[in-house]
Protein backbone atom coordinates (compact mmCIF):
# COMPACT_ATOMS: atom_id res chain seq x y z
CA UNK A 1 0.00 0.00 0.00
CA UNK A 2 3.17 2.27 0.57
CA UNK A 3 4.57 2.49 -3.24
CA UNK A 4 3.67 5.47 -4.51
CA UNK A 5 2.86 7.33 -1.28
CA UNK A 6 5.21 9.85 0.69
CA UNK A 7 5.23 8.22 4.47
CA UNK A 8 4.44 10.74 7.04
CA UNK A 9 5.92 7.69 9.24
CA UNK A 10 8.30 4.76 8.45
CA UNK A 11 8.83 2.10 11.03
CA UNK A 12 11.94 -0.22 10.62
CA UNK A 13 12.34 -3.59 12.15
CA UNK A 14 10.65 -1.94 15.52
CA UNK A 15 10.29 -4.00 18.45
CA UNK A 16 8.70 -2.81 22.03
CA UNK A 17 8.52 -5.34 25.32
CA UNK A 18 7.75 -4.60 29.29
CA UNK A 19 9.90 -6.51 30.77
CA UNK A 20 9.62 -9.94 28.96
CA UNK A 21 6.37 -9.23 27.25
CA UNK A 22 6.71 -8.62 23.63
CA UNK A 23 4.09 -6.03 22.74
CA UNK A 24 5.33 -4.73 19.52
CA UNK A 25 7.56 -7.90 17.09
CA UNK A 26 9.70 -6.07 13.94
CA UNK A 27 7.21 -4.38 13.09
CA UNK A 28 8.13 -2.87 9.24
CA UNK A 29 5.69 -0.11 7.20
CA UNK A 30 4.68 3.44 6.75
CA UNK A 31 1.57 5.80 6.89
CA UNK A 32 1.06 7.84 4.28
CA UNK A 33 1.15 11.40 4.37
CA UNK A 34 -2.10 13.39 4.40
CA UNK A 35 -4.07 10.44 4.35
CA UNK A 36 -6.28 8.58 7.27
CA UNK A 37 -5.09 5.67 8.50
CA UNK A 38 -6.74 3.61 10.72
CA UNK A 39 -5.22 0.83 13.31
CA UNK A 40 -7.61 -1.75 14.14
CA UNK A 41 -7.59 -5.14 15.87
CA UNK A 42 -7.90 -7.13 19.24
CA UNK A 43 -7.21 -5.57 22.79
CA UNK A 44 -3.85 -6.27 23.96
CA UNK A 45 -2.28 -6.25 20.05
CA UNK A 46 -0.09 -3.20 20.29
CA UNK A 47 -1.95 -0.09 18.77
CA UNK A 48 -1.86 1.98 21.48
CA UNK A 49 1.94 1.54 22.33
CA UNK A 50 2.38 1.80 18.57
CA UNK A 51 0.81 5.41 18.70
CA UNK A 52 2.87 6.40 21.89
CA UNK A 53 6.06 5.79 19.73
CA UNK A 54 5.27 8.28 17.30
CA UNK A 55 4.69 10.88 19.53
CA UNK A 56 7.88 10.21 21.62
CA UNK A 57 6.19 9.34 24.48
CA UNK A 58 7.68 6.07 24.34
CA UNK A 59 11.11 4.92 22.84
CA UNK A 60 11.35 1.48 20.83
CA UNK A 61 13.83 -1.48 22.36
CA UNK A 62 15.04 -1.87 18.68
CA UNK A 63 14.56 -0.69 15.38
CA UNK A 64 14.45 2.85 13.45
CA UNK A 65 11.29 5.61 13.37
CA UNK A 66 11.04 8.14 10.66
CA UNK A 67 9.17 10.82 10.93
CA UNK A 68 8.92 13.01 7.71
CA UNK A 69 12.04 11.00 6.43
CA UNK A 70 13.95 12.01 9.35
CA UNK A 71 15.02 9.71 12.62
CA UNK A 72 13.01 10.53 15.50
CA UNK A 73 15.62 10.83 17.55
CA UNK A 74 16.92 13.37 15.68
CA UNK A 75 13.48 15.93 16.95
CA UNK A 76 13.50 17.36 20.00
CA UNK A 77 11.87 15.89 21.87
CA UNK A 78 9.27 18.62 22.89
CA UNK A 79 9.81 19.45 18.78
CA UNK A 80 8.27 16.49 17.87
CA UNK A 81 5.35 16.17 20.29
CA UNK A 82 4.17 19.36 18.62
CA UNK A 83 4.66 18.23 14.73
CA UNK A 84 3.27 15.21 15.58
CA UNK A 85 -0.06 15.55 17.97
CA UNK A 86 -1.62 12.76 19.96
CA UNK A 87 -5.12 12.84 20.99
CA UNK A 88 -5.66 9.87 24.14
CA UNK A 89 -8.68 7.49 24.85
CA UNK A 90 -9.66 8.79 27.28
CA UNK A 91 -9.70 12.43 26.38
CA UNK A 92 -7.23 14.10 30.00
CA UNK A 93 -8.76 17.61 31.42
CA UNK A 94 -7.01 20.06 33.48
CA UNK A 95 -8.93 21.35 36.42
CA UNK A 96 -10.53 24.83 34.71
CA UNK A 97 -12.11 25.76 32.30
CA UNK A 98 -12.04 24.84 28.24
CA UNK A 99 -10.33 26.92 27.76
CA UNK A 100 -7.73 26.75 30.33
CA UNK A 101 -7.50 23.29 28.58
CA UNK A 102 -7.34 24.88 24.67
CA UNK A 103 -4.43 27.27 26.26
CA UNK A 104 -2.57 24.55 27.66
CA UNK A 105 -0.11 23.71 24.58
CA UNK A 106 0.26 27.66 24.29
CA UNK A 107 1.06 28.29 28.30
CA UNK A 108 3.67 25.08 28.36
CA UNK A 109 5.47 27.72 25.70
CA UNK A 110 5.07 30.72 27.70
CA UNK A 111 2.86 32.28 25.53
CA UNK A 112 -0.97 32.83 25.40
CA UNK A 113 -3.85 31.56 22.78
CA UNK A 114 -5.96 34.53 21.80
CA UNK A 115 -9.32 33.94 22.08
CA UNK A 116 -10.21 34.37 18.61
CA UNK A 117 -7.81 31.39 17.87
CA UNK A 118 -9.75 29.56 20.63
CA UNK A 119 -13.33 30.34 19.08
CA UNK A 120 -11.92 29.39 15.75
CA UNK A 121 -10.57 25.96 16.68
CA UNK A 122 -13.70 24.96 18.44
CA UNK A 123 -15.88 25.61 15.51
CA UNK A 124 -13.46 23.26 13.88
CA UNK A 125 -14.42 20.81 16.23
CA UNK A 126 -17.96 21.55 16.23
CA UNK A 127 -18.36 23.78 19.33
CA UNK A 128 -20.13 27.05 19.91
CA UNK A 129 -18.50 30.09 21.00
CA UNK A 130 -20.08 29.72 24.76
CA UNK A 131 -18.25 26.79 25.19
CA UNK A 132 -15.39 28.95 25.96
CA UNK A 133 -15.75 29.72 29.37
CA UNK A 134 -17.56 26.30 29.93
CA UNK A 135 -16.52 24.33 33.18
CA UNK A 136 -15.03 20.95 32.45
CA UNK A 137 -16.87 19.43 34.33
CA UNK A 138 -19.71 19.70 32.60
CA UNK A 139 -19.14 18.73 29.39
CA UNK A 140 -20.14 15.05 28.34
CA UNK A 141 -18.03 12.36 26.77
CA UNK A 142 -18.46 13.59 23.56
CA UNK A 143 -17.49 17.26 24.43
CA UNK A 144 -14.37 16.53 26.10
CA UNK A 145 -12.82 14.54 23.12
CA UNK A 146 -13.77 17.07 20.95
CA UNK A 147 -11.50 19.51 23.23
CA UNK A 148 -9.19 17.11 23.42
CA UNK A 149 -8.75 17.29 19.52
CA UNK A 150 -9.05 21.34 19.69
CA UNK A 151 -6.42 21.52 22.57
CA UNK A 152 -4.09 18.85 20.23
CA UNK A 153 -4.99 21.59 16.88
CA UNK A 154 -3.32 24.33 18.84
CA UNK A 155 0.17 22.99 18.15
CA UNK A 156 -0.81 22.66 14.65
CA UNK A 157 0.46 19.57 14.45
CA UNK A 158 1.31 17.76 11.01
CA UNK A 159 0.26 14.02 12.16
CA UNK A 160 -2.87 13.77 14.48
CA UNK A 161 -2.55 10.31 16.41
CA UNK A 162 -6.27 9.35 17.79
CA UNK A 163 -6.07 6.46 20.46
CA UNK A 164 -9.77 4.99 20.22
CA UNK A 165 -11.53 8.38 21.32
CA UNK A 166 -15.16 7.14 19.84
CA UNK A 167 -15.24 4.12 22.26
CA UNK A 168 -17.05 5.11 24.67
CA UNK A 169 -19.33 7.67 22.90
CA UNK A 170 -23.04 7.05 21.52
CA UNK A 171 -23.84 6.48 17.91
CA UNK A 172 -24.40 10.62 17.44
CA UNK A 173 -21.50 11.58 19.07
CA UNK A 174 -19.65 9.24 16.81
CA UNK A 175 -20.57 9.91 13.76
CA UNK A 176 -20.21 13.69 14.46
CA UNK A 177 -16.65 12.63 15.34
CA UNK A 178 -16.33 10.85 12.28
CA UNK A 179 -17.04 13.94 10.73
CA UNK A 180 -14.55 16.15 12.47
CA UNK A 181 -11.65 13.91 11.73
CA UNK A 182 -12.51 13.86 7.75
CA UNK A 183 -12.66 17.75 7.67
CA UNK A 184 -9.49 18.31 10.03
CA UNK A 185 -7.65 16.18 7.39
CA UNK A 186 -9.04 17.63 4.31
CA UNK A 187 -9.01 21.11 5.53
CA UNK A 188 -5.62 21.17 7.12
CA UNK A 189 -4.11 18.11 5.24
CA UNK A 190 -2.74 16.70 8.64
CA UNK A 191 -2.01 12.74 8.22
CA UNK A 192 -4.17 11.20 10.86
CA UNK A 193 -3.28 7.59 12.30
CA UNK A 194 -6.90 6.84 14.51
CA UNK A 195 -7.05 3.77 16.02
CA UNK A 196 -10.80 2.17 16.32
CA UNK A 197 -12.41 -1.20 17.47
CA UNK A 198 -15.32 -0.01 15.04
CA UNK A 199 -14.73 -1.76 11.59
CA UNK A 200 -17.31 0.13 9.84
CA UNK A 201 -15.62 2.94 10.63
CA UNK A 202 -12.22 2.15 9.40
CA UNK A 203 -14.05 1.51 6.52
CA UNK A 204 -16.23 4.31 5.88
CA UNK A 205 -13.80 6.88 7.46
CA UNK A 206 -10.29 5.24 6.91
CA UNK A 207 -7.66 5.68 3.55
CA UNK A 208 -6.23 2.36 4.60
CA UNK A 209 -6.40 -0.16 7.38
CA UNK A 210 -3.32 -1.96 9.47
CA UNK A 211 -4.68 -5.01 11.27
CA UNK A 212 -2.60 -5.68 14.02
CA UNK A 213 -3.10 -8.55 16.18
CA UNK A 214 -0.28 -9.52 19.05
CA UNK A 215 2.19 -7.41 18.67
CA UNK A 216 2.38 -7.90 14.83
CA UNK A 217 1.32 -6.09 11.47
CA UNK A 218 -0.99 -8.94 10.15
CA UNK A 219 -2.09 -7.18 7.18
CA UNK A 220 -2.42 -3.80 5.30
CA UNK A 221 -3.69 -1.95 2.95
CA UNK A 222 -6.89 0.19 1.83
CA UNK A 223 -9.58 -0.01 3.96
CA UNK A 224 -11.67 -1.88 1.57
CA UNK A 225 -9.52 -5.10 2.79
CA UNK A 226 -11.53 -5.19 5.92
CA UNK A 227 -14.68 -6.45 3.33
CA UNK A 228 -12.60 -9.23 2.37
CA UNK A 229 -9.29 -9.65 4.37
CA UNK A 230 -6.91 -12.62 3.07
CA UNK A 231 -5.73 -13.80 5.96
CA UNK A 232 -7.01 -16.26 8.26
CA UNK A 233 -6.65 -14.68 11.78
CA UNK A 234 -8.25 -11.29 10.30
CA UNK A 235 -10.80 -13.17 8.70
CA UNK A 236 -12.27 -14.69 11.81
CA UNK A 237 -11.20 -11.10 13.72
CA UNK A 238 -13.31 -9.27 11.07
CA UNK A 239 -16.02 -11.86 11.78
CA UNK A 240 -15.72 -11.94 15.34
CA UNK A 241 -16.50 -7.66 14.97
CA UNK A 242 -13.78 -6.24 17.06
CA UNK A 243 -12.80 -9.26 19.19
CA UNK A 244 -10.49 -12.53 17.90
CA UNK B 1 15.92 10.31 89.19
CA UNK B 2 17.22 7.00 90.28
CA UNK B 3 17.15 3.87 88.23
CA UNK B 4 14.93 2.44 90.68
CA UNK B 5 12.22 5.44 90.14
CA UNK B 6 12.77 4.76 86.56
CA UNK B 7 11.95 1.28 86.68
CA UNK B 8 8.81 1.94 88.57
CA UNK B 9 7.70 4.21 84.98
CA UNK B 10 7.55 0.73 83.21
CA UNK B 11 3.83 1.33 84.14
CA UNK B 12 3.15 3.23 81.35
CA UNK B 13 4.00 0.02 78.96
CA UNK B 14 1.86 -2.19 80.99
CA UNK B 15 -0.96 0.09 80.48
CA UNK B 16 -0.96 -0.43 76.68
CA UNK B 17 0.15 -4.06 77.05
CA UNK B 18 -3.03 -4.97 78.66
CA UNK B 19 -4.88 -2.86 76.63
CA UNK B 20 -3.40 -4.40 73.71
CA UNK B 21 -3.86 -8.18 74.83
CA UNK B 22 -7.55 -7.29 76.31
CA UNK B 23 -8.23 -6.25 72.92
CA UNK B 24 -6.57 -8.65 70.56
CA UNK B 25 -4.65 -5.83 69.07
CA UNK B 26 -1.34 -7.84 68.52
CA UNK B 27 0.81 -5.06 69.46
CA UNK B 28 2.51 -6.78 72.52
CA UNK B 29 4.93 -7.91 70.77
CA UNK B 30 6.12 -4.83 69.04
CA UNK B 31 5.60 -3.00 72.27
CA UNK B 32 8.08 -5.14 74.21
CA UNK B 33 10.68 -4.39 71.50
CA UNK B 34 10.03 -1.13 70.71
CA UNK B 35 10.71 -0.68 74.70
CA UNK B 36 13.43 -2.89 75.26
CA UNK B 37 14.99 -0.91 72.01
CA UNK B 38 14.27 2.86 73.35
CA UNK B 39 15.91 1.73 77.00
CA UNK B 40 19.10 0.43 75.30
CA UNK B 41 19.14 2.80 72.27
CA UNK B 42 18.51 5.86 74.99
CA UNK B 43 21.05 4.82 77.62
CA UNK B 44 24.13 3.78 74.86
CA UNK B 45 23.58 7.25 73.82
CA UNK B 46 23.12 8.71 77.18
CA UNK B 47 26.99 7.21 77.86
CA UNK B 48 28.13 8.23 74.64
CA UNK B 49 27.25 11.76 74.97
CA UNK B 50 28.29 12.16 78.33
CA UNK B 51 32.18 11.04 76.46
CA UNK B 52 32.04 13.23 73.53
CA UNK B 53 31.03 16.18 75.91
CA UNK B 54 33.59 15.07 78.32
CA UNK B 55 36.76 14.93 75.60
CA UNK B 56 35.32 18.23 73.58
CA UNK B 57 36.75 16.44 70.71
CA UNK B 58 35.57 17.76 66.74
CA UNK B 59 36.13 14.45 65.38
CA UNK B 60 33.74 13.00 67.58
CA UNK B 61 31.19 15.16 66.98
CA UNK B 62 31.17 14.64 63.33
CA UNK B 63 31.07 11.08 63.58
CA UNK B 64 28.07 11.30 65.74
CA UNK B 65 26.50 13.61 63.50
CA UNK B 66 27.53 11.30 60.44
CA UNK B 67 25.94 9.03 62.22
CA UNK B 68 22.79 10.15 62.75
CA UNK B 69 22.76 10.98 58.76
CA UNK B 70 23.19 7.78 57.71
CA UNK B 71 20.72 6.10 60.18
CA UNK B 72 17.96 9.09 59.40
CA UNK B 73 18.93 8.05 55.29
CA UNK B 74 18.94 4.37 55.65
CA UNK B 75 15.27 4.88 56.79
CA UNK B 76 13.93 7.69 54.93
CA UNK B 77 15.03 5.97 51.92
CA UNK B 78 12.52 3.15 51.82
CA UNK B 79 9.56 5.51 50.87
CA UNK B 80 11.15 6.47 47.77
CA UNK B 81 12.40 2.74 46.57
CA UNK B 82 11.37 3.67 43.55
CA UNK B 83 13.09 6.57 42.51
CA UNK B 84 16.91 6.14 40.98
CA UNK B 85 19.45 7.33 43.36
CA UNK B 86 16.95 7.82 46.25
CA UNK B 87 19.70 7.01 48.83
CA UNK B 88 22.07 9.49 47.83
CA UNK B 89 19.75 12.24 47.57
CA UNK B 90 18.43 11.71 50.86
CA UNK B 91 21.92 12.15 52.22
CA UNK B 92 22.73 15.26 50.13
CA UNK B 93 19.77 16.88 51.64
CA UNK B 94 19.99 15.89 55.06
CA UNK B 95 23.91 16.93 54.79
CA UNK B 96 22.99 20.07 53.25
CA UNK B 97 20.20 20.85 56.19
CA UNK B 98 22.58 19.94 58.56
CA UNK B 99 25.76 22.17 57.06
CA UNK B 100 23.26 25.32 56.43
CA UNK B 101 21.79 25.14 59.97
CA UNK B 102 24.76 25.37 61.60
CA UNK B 103 26.56 27.35 59.79
CA UNK B 104 23.24 30.01 60.77
CA UNK B 105 23.69 29.15 64.29
CA UNK B 106 27.72 29.51 64.30
CA UNK B 107 27.96 31.87 62.28
CA UNK B 108 26.24 34.62 63.85
CA UNK B 109 27.01 33.43 66.87
CA UNK B 110 23.19 32.26 68.16
CA UNK B 111 24.71 29.23 69.90
CA UNK B 112 28.19 28.39 71.17
CA UNK B 113 30.43 26.25 69.27
CA UNK B 114 30.44 23.45 71.91
CA UNK B 115 29.17 19.79 71.33
CA UNK B 116 26.61 19.85 73.60
CA UNK B 117 24.58 21.97 71.58
CA UNK B 118 26.01 20.98 68.52
CA UNK B 119 24.77 17.47 68.62
CA UNK B 120 21.52 18.35 70.62
CA UNK B 121 20.45 20.40 67.44
CA UNK B 122 21.86 18.12 65.32
CA UNK B 123 19.61 15.41 66.54
CA UNK B 124 16.45 17.42 66.18
CA UNK B 125 17.31 19.05 62.94
CA UNK B 126 17.99 15.73 61.03
CA UNK B 127 15.22 13.70 62.90
CA UNK B 128 12.85 16.39 61.81
CA UNK B 129 14.10 16.42 58.50
CA UNK B 130 13.69 12.43 58.27
CA UNK B 131 10.49 12.86 58.62
CA UNK B 132 10.03 15.69 56.38
CA UNK B 133 11.59 13.79 53.72
CA UNK B 134 9.29 10.52 54.22
CA UNK B 135 6.01 12.38 54.38
CA UNK B 136 7.25 13.75 50.86
CA UNK B 137 8.61 10.92 49.59
CA UNK B 138 5.17 8.83 50.62
CA UNK B 139 2.57 12.04 49.19
CA UNK B 140 5.05 12.47 46.29
CA UNK B 141 5.11 9.33 45.05
CA UNK B 142 1.49 8.44 45.31
CA UNK B 143 0.82 11.63 43.46
CA UNK B 144 3.21 10.79 40.72
CA UNK B 145 1.20 7.13 40.60
CA UNK B 146 -2.35 8.39 40.70
CA UNK B 147 -1.67 11.43 37.90
CA UNK B 148 0.15 9.44 35.45
CA UNK B 149 -2.00 10.55 32.87
CA UNK B 150 -2.11 14.36 33.62
CA UNK B 151 1.70 13.65 33.26
CA UNK B 152 1.74 12.31 29.80
CA UNK B 153 -1.03 14.72 28.49
CA UNK B 154 1.40 17.69 29.47
CA UNK B 155 4.49 15.95 27.43
CA UNK B 156 2.43 14.44 24.93
CA UNK B 157 1.25 18.07 24.27
CA UNK B 158 5.66 19.01 24.31
CA UNK B 159 5.47 20.15 27.81
CA UNK B 160 9.01 19.72 29.46
CA UNK B 161 9.23 17.39 32.61
CA UNK B 162 9.44 19.66 34.87
CA UNK B 163 6.39 20.97 33.77
CA UNK B 164 3.97 17.95 33.16
CA UNK B 165 5.58 17.13 36.91
CA UNK B 166 5.38 20.88 38.81
CA UNK B 167 1.58 20.31 40.24
CA UNK B 168 2.15 16.63 41.97
CA UNK B 169 5.82 18.21 43.31
CA UNK B 170 4.18 21.50 44.82
CA UNK B 171 1.01 19.02 46.15
CA UNK B 172 3.92 16.73 47.85
CA UNK B 173 5.78 19.66 49.08
CA UNK B 174 2.84 21.39 50.66
CA UNK B 175 1.74 18.41 52.47
CA UNK B 176 4.45 17.12 53.84
CA UNK B 177 5.27 21.28 55.44
CA UNK B 178 1.85 21.25 56.55
CA UNK B 179 2.40 19.28 59.38
CA UNK B 180 5.68 21.06 60.68
CA UNK B 181 3.30 24.52 60.17
CA UNK B 182 -0.07 23.38 61.37
CA UNK B 183 2.03 22.13 64.71
CA UNK B 184 3.54 25.71 65.39
CA UNK B 185 0.10 27.76 65.36
CA UNK B 186 -1.06 25.66 68.43
CA UNK B 187 2.46 25.57 70.32
CA UNK B 188 2.00 26.44 73.97
CA UNK B 189 -1.69 26.07 73.56
CA UNK B 190 -2.41 22.36 72.61
CA UNK B 191 1.27 21.32 73.35
CA UNK B 192 4.14 21.79 75.10
CA UNK B 193 7.42 20.96 73.37
CA UNK B 194 9.34 17.77 74.38
CA UNK B 195 12.54 20.11 74.57
CA UNK B 196 11.36 22.94 76.73
CA UNK B 197 9.81 20.85 79.00
CA UNK B 198 12.60 18.93 79.82
CA UNK B 199 14.43 21.70 79.94
CA UNK B 200 11.94 23.04 82.54
CA UNK B 201 11.67 19.57 84.47
CA UNK B 202 15.56 19.65 85.01
CA UNK B 203 14.93 23.46 86.75
CA UNK B 204 15.98 26.20 83.64
CA UNK B 205 14.29 29.43 84.05
CA UNK B 206 11.10 28.86 81.77
CA UNK B 207 11.32 32.13 79.95
CA UNK B 208 15.10 30.79 78.47
CA UNK B 209 13.66 27.76 77.62
CA UNK B 210 10.72 29.33 75.84
CA UNK B 211 13.55 31.46 74.08
CA UNK B 212 15.18 28.55 73.00
CA UNK B 213 12.49 26.19 71.84
CA UNK B 214 11.47 29.46 69.57
CA UNK B 215 15.05 29.35 68.25
CA UNK B 216 14.36 25.30 67.21
CA UNK B 217 11.17 25.90 65.87
CA UNK B 218 12.23 28.84 64.00
CA UNK B 219 15.41 26.62 62.43
CA UNK B 220 12.66 23.50 61.73
CA UNK B 221 10.70 25.94 59.55
CA UNK B 222 13.34 25.96 57.91
CA UNK B 223 14.02 22.21 58.25
CA UNK B 224 11.11 21.41 57.12
CA UNK B 225 11.05 23.77 53.51
CA UNK B 226 14.87 23.01 52.59
CA UNK B 227 14.32 18.94 53.04
CA UNK B 228 11.06 19.12 51.00
CA UNK B 229 12.01 21.42 48.26
CA UNK B 230 15.56 20.27 47.74
CA UNK B 231 14.52 16.69 47.48
CA UNK B 232 12.23 17.21 44.96
CA UNK B 233 14.11 19.30 43.02
CA UNK B 234 16.76 16.10 43.58
CA UNK B 235 14.12 13.44 42.85
CA UNK B 236 11.80 14.32 40.18
CA UNK B 237 14.12 14.64 37.19
CA UNK B 238 15.34 10.64 37.48
CA UNK B 239 11.21 9.68 36.67
CA UNK B 240 11.81 10.88 33.44
CA UNK B 241 14.10 9.64 30.69
CA UNK B 242 16.78 11.53 28.64
CA UNK B 243 13.72 11.72 25.84
CA UNK B 244 11.12 13.55 28.53
CA UNK B 245 9.55 9.90 28.85
CA UNK B 246 7.79 9.32 32.17
CA UNK B 247 9.54 5.68 33.37
CA UNK B 248 6.64 3.79 34.64
CA UNK B 249 8.50 0.65 36.03
CA UNK B 250 9.77 -1.11 32.30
Amino acid sequence: MDKGYVPAIHFQQVHYSVEDVHILKEITGSFPEGRITTLVGPSGAGKSTLLKLCNGLLSPDSGEIFIKNIHINSYEPVQLRRLVGIALQSAPMIRGTVMNNMALPKVLQGQTLPEQEATELLDDVGLETDFLYRSIKDLSGGQRQKVSIARTLVNRPRILLLDEITSSLDRSSTQEIEELIVKINQKYGVTIIWITHNLQQAIQVGDYTWVMMEGEVVETGESELLKAPENEKVQRFVKGEGEE
Amino acid sequence: MSYLTLSVTLIFVLIPLVLSKTLKLGLEKDTIIATVRSIIQLLAIGYVLQFVFDTENNLFIFLMVTLMIVTATLNARKKGASIRGITWKVAATLVFVEILTQSILLGFRITPPEAQYIISISGMVIGNSMVLAILFLNRFTAEVEARQGETELILSLGGTPKQAIHSQLTQAIKASMIPTIESQKTVGLVQLPGMMSGQIIAGADPVQAVQFQLLILFLLLTTAAVTSIMLGYLSYPTLFTERMQLIKGK
